[in-house]
């Protein structure tokens, strides 16, 4: 059995999915961060100065690409895999002789594709509204990419335990767009009390936000080893969790 | 030789205790038309769901051309395609995208895989619409579609749930004549149908399953030559006197008549007798037949007889093994 094909298969399939409804899944994201660049950047962002050495607009521009990243990568995997289970069709892989970490990989690859594919729109229309500049392309690349790989296998783990359509807006309504919000997207957590940066290195998006930014700006509020041991960590948990729960056939199998 | 498909032992119980397999034991030869047939919740579709992997046992063994699904579920499942009863295809996609994807699935390249779709498509009359999405074909091509999507990566045992459920008789005869191609090209088909004159017309061995448990596993000829009593209807001629009718009704020896309405005779014919003695004495009687006609299925007649014993069986079951043990 050519498990490459089987990927490909799925991974293709995820793709044509989210270029098929592209209205839906591709322009929203670039009318909400340019809603954001003019509220935050133009009108309010003029009135708050510099943060960590640089004007409001580029400082906020790569924690807003990472927004757009986290989001459409999470909620990707997590509408796809769920309705491949209410329609049933995630049945045409589980009698077929696909391993389990192909069926991950490829719902997973998908959701990379499109948080990549936002980003990079999300990227395009910054650069209508401010010079954006590279220190390190690397690190900004390798955040992206594990970013959006964290946020898909987030996605699958939800959509694994869903049971219903509203299953899979809770985590991103209740725990990802908070955690998002106090990622130190709009803010470096160095202004935050003294407790309260306590409380925001538990955010897994503080580490992300951060490495990402320093790729951009070359300033961080944590260190960029830190960063990426956090999120290779939550990559590995996250991974085994998914593949334990599709080998039980949680969600899945009767 | 090895059996195309070997159940033993076979249990399933459900969260909350409900028995769906109580042991079952079952074979099938490879090459074979094989149906499973039984009533609504006996235990068919759970079976399916064992072999094909999207139900797991409880307890027991199968084996899928020699391959066990617990120790070579890879292997196991590449012999096998399964046309679902209910449809279970992403209703957004495209037909071609649908065919191509699940070939991909198999391990079957993608060049391949878009000629075999061809085929199928062509073959199952749905070539015109594999460019169209899925929900926007009718219930009959819908299940043409799950067909052609089994189909893809050339099984060698095809099983199929309620196939022509819904299905309008010309286009089941369609797939009936599709069905028995392939399976003279070798493929192995197991069927499990509501309509028995299709397991009777396709089917070369038969099982009836019934609460669990294996009520009947033979040859369909050995099936119908149990059959003690057939039901024959017949038109009688337009005009005919009813008083004749009833007269012959009566008096009739032997061979038991009934008038259904003014022109319709019923009969029961067993196995001493023979059309022959029936036609004479309707002619004796001058008494002409516009046509006639089988007034049941003579498999369901079987089917009927074989579950209502059955539950009999289970009524008259030792109380204390009813209620466990006290």
């Amino acid at each position: 059995m050519n498990n490459s094909i089987a990927l490909k298969s799925i991974l293709t399939k995820e793709i044509q999915r989210f270029m098929r409804i592209w209205v839906q899944t591709l322009v929203p994201p670039a009318i909400t961060i340019s809603l954001y660049f003019v509220i935050f950047g133009s009108l309010i962002g003029s009135r708050i100065g510099e943060m960590g050495g640089f004007d409001y607009m580029s400082f906020i521009v790569p924690g807003l690409i990472m927004m757009s990243v986290i989001t459409n990568s999470y909620s990707n995997v997590a509408s796809s895999f769920f309705s491949a289970k209410w329609q049933r069709n995630v049945e045409e892989m589980l009698v077929a002789p696909v391993p389990n970490w192909v069926i991950v990989a490829g719902y997973v690859g998908g959701g990379m594709c499109r948080g990549i594919l936002v980003g990079l729109i999300v990227t395009l229309v910054s650069l209508l509204f401010v010079d954006i500049q590279l220190h390190n392309i690397w690190v900004i690349i390798a955040t992206v990419v594990l970013t959006s790989a964290t946020f898909a296998l987030g996605g699958l783990i939800n959509a694994i335990f869903a049971g219903s359509f509203d299953d899979i807006s809770i985590i991103p309504t209740f725990i990802l767009t908070p955690l998002t919000y106090l990622g130190g997207v709009f803010y470096s957590i160095s202004l935050l009390p003294e407790f309260w940066q306590g409380v925001s290195q538990a955010n897994p998006i503080v580490y992300m936000v951060n490495a990402f930014r320093y790729g951009f700006l070359g300033i961080s509020d944590v260190s960029l080893v830190t960063a990426f041991a956090v999120i290779i960590f939550f990559i590995i948990t996250l991974f085994i969790i998914a593949m334990v729960l599709i080998s039980k056939g949680i969600g899945l199998r009767t | 030789m090895t059996y195309a498909l070997e159940i033993s032992a076979l249990k399933k119980t459900y969260k909350g205790g409900f028995q769906a397999l109580k042991g079952i034991d079952l074979t099938v030869s490879q090459g074979d038309f094989f149906a499973l047939l039984g009533p609504n919740g006996a235990g068919k579709s759970t079976a399916i769901g064992v072999i094909t992997s999207l139900v797991n046992k409880t307890a027991g063994q199968v084996k899928v051309f020699g391959y066990d699904i617990d120790t070579d579920l890879e292997k196991a499942k590449s012999f096998i395609g399964l046309v679902p009863q209910e449809f279970n295809f992403s209703q957004f996609e495209p037909l071609m995208n649908i065919l191509v994807n699940q070939a991909g699935y198999y391990g079957v390249t993608k060049s391949v895989a878009i000629e075999r779709a061809e085929k199928y498509l062509k073959q199952l009359e749905l070539w015109d619409k594999r460019d169209a999405p899925a929900r926007t074909l009718s219930g009959g091509m819908k299940r043409r579609l799950m067909i052609a999507r089994a189909l893809m990566h050339e099984p060698k045992m095809l099983i199929l749930d309620e196939p022509t459920a819904g299905v309008d008789i010309e286009l089941r005869r369609s797939m009936w004549n599709f069905l028995r191609e392939l399976n003279q090209q070798g493929i192995t088909i197991i069927l499990t149908t509501h309509y028995l004159e299709e397991a009777e017309m396709l089917c070369r061995n038969i099982a009836i399953i019934d609460g669990g448990e294996i009520v009947e596993n033979t040859s369909m000829k050995k099936l119908l030559a149990q059959l003690d009593v057939e039901t024959f209807v017949f038109d009688i001629k337009e005009g005919t006197a009813v008083s004749k009718l009833e007269q012959f009704v009566k008096q009739s020896p032997v061979i038991t008549y009934r008038l259904i309405d003014d022109h319709t005779l019923e009969m029961d014919l067993n196995k001493a007798q023979n059309l022959n003695q029936v036609f004479e004495q309707l002619s004796a009687a001058n008494i002409e037949v516009q046509s006639m006609r089988n007034k049941s299925n003579r498999l369901e007649a079987l089917f009927v007889s074989l579950i209502n014993k059955k539950s009999r069986a289970r009524q008259t079951e030792p109380q204390s093994a009813v209620v466990g043990v006290n």
